[in-house]
């Protein structure tokens, strides 16, 4: 028993540790908080994508829909008069949510392969409709004009990421708590338990629909958050937000953090984006083609990620 | 209204050469390789540079960009394809993303990015009026060539040996196996057959779908749909459903073209949704 709350102990310890890490990076790296504020959005995404792929094990190549849909419609409300942060996040949730449930149907019904080419083809769906749709999203030329308010009334955003990097911060951490719990709840060992075995959990009285339907419902809010985020921080809004190389470039931070730990989503995403902001400073073609090595050597050799080898070290 | 059914079958019957190949990866070996286009690519460059800087003539390009796309798969799948036949479909995700990212860096390195030209032979440039409508000579010799493939493979699948331990495999792998055929190297044959039709369909399709070295992920989606709504594993699904796919991508970009690719997302998500396995797909 003392093994194990010592156990518990230390790991409380580490989790500490990288969350202040994280806040003094702020006061240390003032130069990188632009970056730092990306890195942190495209964590929370990842974090959602963990919780759809990594924990419900549902296969998805189309998961930037939802993170699209939040920045557009955080970007909207502000571009047209409503720029208040925090309600902002919360309608990019909504709207997320609510199109991630209508899809969930579609998704969850079939095998990998038709759930892959279901997500693929919303995907693809929502960036062709959002480019068409140039009067209302502004199409390949982005969407200005959106201007936030303070947050709070009290901290302006501004270009150097100040605000930008503690809303950011803030937000991470607090989904991140919620996830934390969820996980460890019996909703998030059932979600494992299908991942694992789908024909099993009907055995043990799990409504295996209802809670696939959910994660992924959830999974699309939490992308809506993290979209309406980037809207909010950059007081930008582009065609990308939706397209497939974000879904594809997500898949593979989180693979390279390691799936179904939480944690994997962050760190795979920091080290992901610092490589990217690195190397393709000095040529992207060549980080393309290092990140294509990369992953089928990760294929290969290192199954689990980035968290699946330290744990495997620490053991 | 002729017109547009005709560049659509040409359009499709190309998708259809292109898509065979992972047709056969996709049902034979439970396979999800979104790195198919690659080879069309690769396939497409091997014409051009054929072409362009040692003057071969077009018709005998052709067979060049079948054979380094068929020997391309081949070696890729003896080294690499092989050894992810059992994992996760993530898994498979991943590296096939992995060779599509590094196949599009390896063209963008010695081709760059723009848009590779192609210089038809004469005989095949032109129009033909008929039924007071205009065909292109091209398409036609597409069409053609394509059809004239078609029987070919139908007849190697349904009527050679080859065919015969190609089919059983893909019913039951491993009942298969127990009768003594050489279940592995009917995957591999098939896979180098498709990679080369697929090669072939780049080298026939640098005209109408175009080449640059975006191409493995510009048309991923069309060669995935195509097999995922025809229905792996068979000739006649891929077929009917890239040519349904071929005449409705057309069709909407000449009627409907501020509404543009959004017809063919539309028409892939319906008709996943009312046939989840395929027009021709199998029940598992």
């Amino acid at each position: 028993m003392r093994g194990l709350t010592g156990e518990l102990r230390r790991e409380t310890l580490f989790e500490a540790a990288f969350w202040l890490a994280l806040l003094a990076a702020y006061f240390l790296l003032p130069g990188y908080r632009v970056l730092g504020s990306q890195i942190l959005i495209v964590s929370l995404f990842a974090l959602s994508l963990d919780l759809v792929l990594g924990y419900a094990g549902i296969l998805t190549l189309g998961h930037a829909a939802f993170f699209g849909l939040g920045a557009y419609t955080a970007g909207l409300l502000a571009a047209h008069g409503w720029g208040e942060p925090l309600t902002g996040l919360l309608a990019g949730a909504v709207v997320a949510a609510i199109v991630g449930f209508v899809t969930s149907f579609l998704v969850v019904r079939g095998e990998d392969l038709t759930r892959l080419m279901v997500t693929l083809g919303l995907g693809f769906l929502l960036y062709e409709a959002a480019n068409k749709a140039a009067f209302v999203t502004g199409g390949v030329d982005g969407l200005s004009g959106v201007t936030m308010w303070k947050l709070f009334g009290v901290f302006p955003f501004d270009l150097a990421g100040r605000t930008g990097y503690l809303y950011s911060l803030a937000v991470l951490f607090l989904v991140f708590l919620f996830l934390r719990r969820l996980a460890r709840s019996p909703f998030g060992l059932s979600l494992r338990g299908i991942r694992e075995n789908r024909t099993r959990m009907p055995a043990i009285g799990v409504p295996v629909r209802r809670r696939l339907v959910a994660a992924f419902t959830l999974g699309a809010a939490i992308a809506g958050i993290a979209g309406a985020l980037l809207a909010q921080t950059t007081q930008f809004v582009g065609l990308d937000t939706l397209g497939f190389g974000r879904s594809a470039d997500t898949v593979i931070m989180l693979v390279l953090g390691g799936t179904g730990r939480l944690y994997g989503a962050l760190v795979g995403t920091g080290v992901f984006m610092i490589a990217q902001d690195y190397l393709s400073g000095i040529n992207p073609v060549y980080w393309q083609f290092w990140l294509g090595l990369l992953l089928v050597a990760f294929v290969f050799f290192a199954r689990g990620g980035i968290m699946g080898a330290i744990e495997r070290i620490r053991r | 209204m002729l017109g547009v059914l005709f560049d659509g079958v040409a359009y499709g019957s190309l998708l259809f050469l292109v898509s065979l190949g992972l047709s056969v990866t996709m049902g034979l070996m439970n396979f999800v390789n979104l790195a198919h286009g690659a080879f069309a690519m690769a396939g497409g460059f091997v014409c051009v540079v054929a072409m362009t800087r040692f003057g071969v003539p077009f018709l005998a390009a052709l067979p060049l960009a079948f054979v380094a796309s068929a020997i391309a798969g081949a070696i890729l799948e003896r080294l690499l394809y092989r050894r992810l036949y059992a994992a996760s479909h993530l898994d498979q995700v991943l590296f096939s993303i992995g060779l599509t990212f590094m196949s599009i860096a390896t063209a963008t390195y010695f081709f760059g990015s723009s848009q590779q030209p192609v210089r038809l032979p004469e005989y095949l440039r032109g129009q033909v009026r008929f039924l007071g409508a205009d065909f292109g000579v091209y398409r036609l010799f597409l069409i053609a060539a394509v059809a004239a493939l078609t029987t070919l493979l139908g007849a190697l699948v349904t009527r050679t040996r080859f065919g015969a331990q190609m089919r059983a495999s893909v019913d039951d792998a491993q009942a298969a196996r127990g009768l003594g055929i050489d279940v592995d190297r009917v995957f591999s044959v098939s896979f180098a057959l498709g990679s080369g039709l697929a090669g072939l369909g780049g080298a026939l399709g640098v005209e109408v779908l175009g080449l640059d070295s975006g191409f493995p992920l510009k048309f991923m989606v069309y060669f995935l749909l195509v097999v995922v709504v025809g229905g792996a594993g068979t000739i006649r699904g891929p077929l009917v459903a890239a040519l349904v796919l071929g005449v409705l991508d057309v069709a909407g970009k000449y009627y409907m073209p501020q509404v543009g690719a959004f017809v063919i997302y539309a028409a892939m998500v319906l008709l996943l949704i009312v046939f989840p396995a395929g027009i021709y797909g199998r029940r598992r």
